[in-house]
């Protein structure tokens, strides 16, 4: 491990160019930057911030005239449990939801990605390149707006709510990120292990269910918890389509308490700290299983 | 057209193999009967892992033919399952399953291709790492075995599926030299009971001792072959002459 490599580590006897070594492999677990980051930050820290949110306006309040109105503090206490069950289960929820949808739709597509059939293959490849790189907001808006918001299957009528739209516009981007993790968890097992299997008289499916997958589905756990908190913590934007999560019931909160501005901070820091509760140990998991199946094959 | 054992079980004829522009076979032929332990050697580049992955279909071929037990190999219709029960290989990286214990290594192929009972195979896998001298390893996973008791399972879990002809590729290039010898044996004791052996090495004096036939290729033709004593003590062509002198 501390032997030095002339050449790359240390002085090469010669000035004669050498080969560098090949890249590393495109899909490395170093990719989880977002958990990396996240699960970096001391658990201390937005809480400090929240309380000086919280306790800023209040500060500036008490020079002002105070006609008997609740401070900003207990006016977020009363709508705290509103937000919380109304709010935040409902935008869990969807994330959960779209997670499923994400992940079902991505594995097919991650397998079509490897399929020995030429036309499953490039049309696999274009769908995961196409969902994975286009906004999500254009995404989220195509799928809200060109959704019938209900259908007639038989005569009956069924319609189609609007998270439900929510989760297949979040869970397109979801699916195409899934498959490239299943694509990349499959090439990452050395085509050596294909060709004992075939020698074996394994057939490509029994290979690949009972020799390739077994061996790399530990290491698609930590992306795909990854891709599961960049998907909660983007969740928000489902507001925009007036589904009633957090973040809409949040403004219709600091509408009932009459606007007032002093409000909006401390309201909205709230919002910001759940989603940091919420999403921080699953950073802190995906961190500490990347490690730990990063040891093992 | 139905094979009979007085005729080659494998027959290799004027195959020719290309990768792009790149000439790898260009016109080998070799005949090996039931039985037959041979030996191929050569330079490295010279199209020896190609030859012996053409055999079971690992890579196809541009020209030629060659047969296992009177079956075309490079047939489109050709029932691959039939053909790599007949055929097992061991290659030089061992390729065991990571995940699986070495006894699961052994069982897999028969009891998931080959559906057969478990508890029968189980008894059969138990023997056969028994015979590559590794009793009590049965429980280890791969990353837990050197390097030389890898290369005995793999050759066990080739062995489950009961070929007719088995196919070793530099099972020992990996190796350091004391656990060299392990493979070896283990390999003599095979040819000893009548396996078919098609063997890819570098190690001559093994050769030798167990080789009936030795063919020495050289940039995809074979260049001379025969019996070891004939070959070794009294090569003709001064390309093996040459390679034989580095070598020994
Ligand atoms: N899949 C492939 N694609 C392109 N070229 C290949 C491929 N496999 C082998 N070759 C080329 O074919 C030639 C013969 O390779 P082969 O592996 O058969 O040699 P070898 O005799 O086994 O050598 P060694 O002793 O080093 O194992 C080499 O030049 C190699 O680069
Ligand atoms: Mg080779």
């Amino acid at each position: 491990m501390s032997r030095m490599i002339p050449g790359l580590t240390a002085p090469a006897t010669t000035d004669m160019p050498v080969l560098l070594p090949a890249p590393t492999a495109r899909h490395t677990p170093r990719a989880l930057n977002f958990s990396h980051w996240l699960a970096s930050i001391p658990p201390w820290v937005p809480f400090l911030i929240f309380t000086a949110a919280l306790l800023w306006p209040m500060m500036a309040l008490a020079q002002g005239t105070g006609e008997g109105k609740p401070t900003p503090l207990e006016a977020l206490w009363r709508w705290m449990p509103f937000l919380i069950t109304r709010g935040f289960v409902f935008t869990v929820l969807i994330s959960v939801m779209t997670m499923l949808f994400g992940t079902v739709m991505g594995v097919f597509l991650g397998l079509g990605q490897i399929s020995p059939v030429k036309g499953i293959r490039v049309a696999s490849y274009w769908i995961t390149q196409i969902f994975r790189n286009s906004p999500w907001l254009v995404l989220l808006f195509i799928v809200m707006l060109s959704f019938p918001f209900q259908v007639t299957v038989f005569g009956v009528t069924i319609p189609i709510p609007d998270w439900t739209k929510a989760v297949i516009g979040l869970g397109l981007p979801i699916m195409a990120n899934i498959s490239e993790i299943v694509r990349g968890a499959i090439a990452s097992v050395p085509s050596a292990q294909w060709e004992a299997a075939e020698s074996l008289a394994f057939t490509r499916r029994q290979t690949l269910y009972q020799i390739i997958l077994p061996q790399c589905i530990k290491r698609m756990i930590p992306p795909w918890m990854n891709w599961y908190a960049i998907l909660t913590m983007a969740t928000p934007i489902v507001s925009i389509l007036g589904v009633e999560e957090i973040l809409n019931l949040t403004r219709q909160a600091i509408e009932a308490e009459n606007n007032r501005p002093e409000l909006l901070v401390p309201f909205y820091g709230f919002v910001l700290l759940i989603f940091f509760v919420y999403c921080y140990p699953i950073a802190r998991l995906t961190i500490r299983l990347e490690r730990k199946f990063a040891l093992k094959l | 057209m139905t094979w009979t054992p007085d005729q080659p079980i494998v027959s290799i004829h004027n195959v020719k193999k290309a990768f792009g522009s790149l000439e790898v076979l260009k016109g080998v032929s070799m005949d090996i009967m039931k039985g037959e332990v041979i030996c191929i050697i050569g330079p490295s580049g010279s199209g020896k892992s190609t030859l012996i992955r053409c055999i079971n279909a690992l890579n196809d071929i541009q020209g030629g033919s060659i047969t296992v037990e009177g079956q075309e190999v490079h047939d489109d219709n050709l029932d691959r399952l039939e053909l790599r029960k007949k055929v097992g290989m061991v290659f030089q990286q061992y390729n065991l399953f990571p995940h699986k214990t070495a006894l699961e290594n052994v069982m897999m192929a028969p009891v998931k291709v080959l559906k057969q009972n478990k508890a029968e195979v189980e008894t059969r896998a138990r023997e056969l790492l028994r015979k590559v001298r590794l009793e009590g390893k049965e429980n280890s996973y791969p990353g837990e075995l050197s390097g030389g008791q890898q290369q005995r399972v793999a050759i066990a879990r080739s062995l489950a599926m009961s070929p007719d002809v088995m196919l070793f590729d530099e099972v020992t290039a990996a190796l350091d030299p004391e656990t060299v010898k392990e493979v070896l044996v283990t390999i003599k004791d095979l040819a000893a009971e009548g396996m078919t052996c098609i063997l890819v090495t570098h190690e001559m004096g093994f050769a030798r001792e167990v080789a009936d036939h030795i063919y020495f290729t050289d940039k995809g033709v074979i260049v001379e072959h025969g019996p070891p004593e004939t070959f070794f003590d009294n090569a003709q062509d001064p390309r093996t002459k040459e390679f034989l002198s580095q070598i020994l």
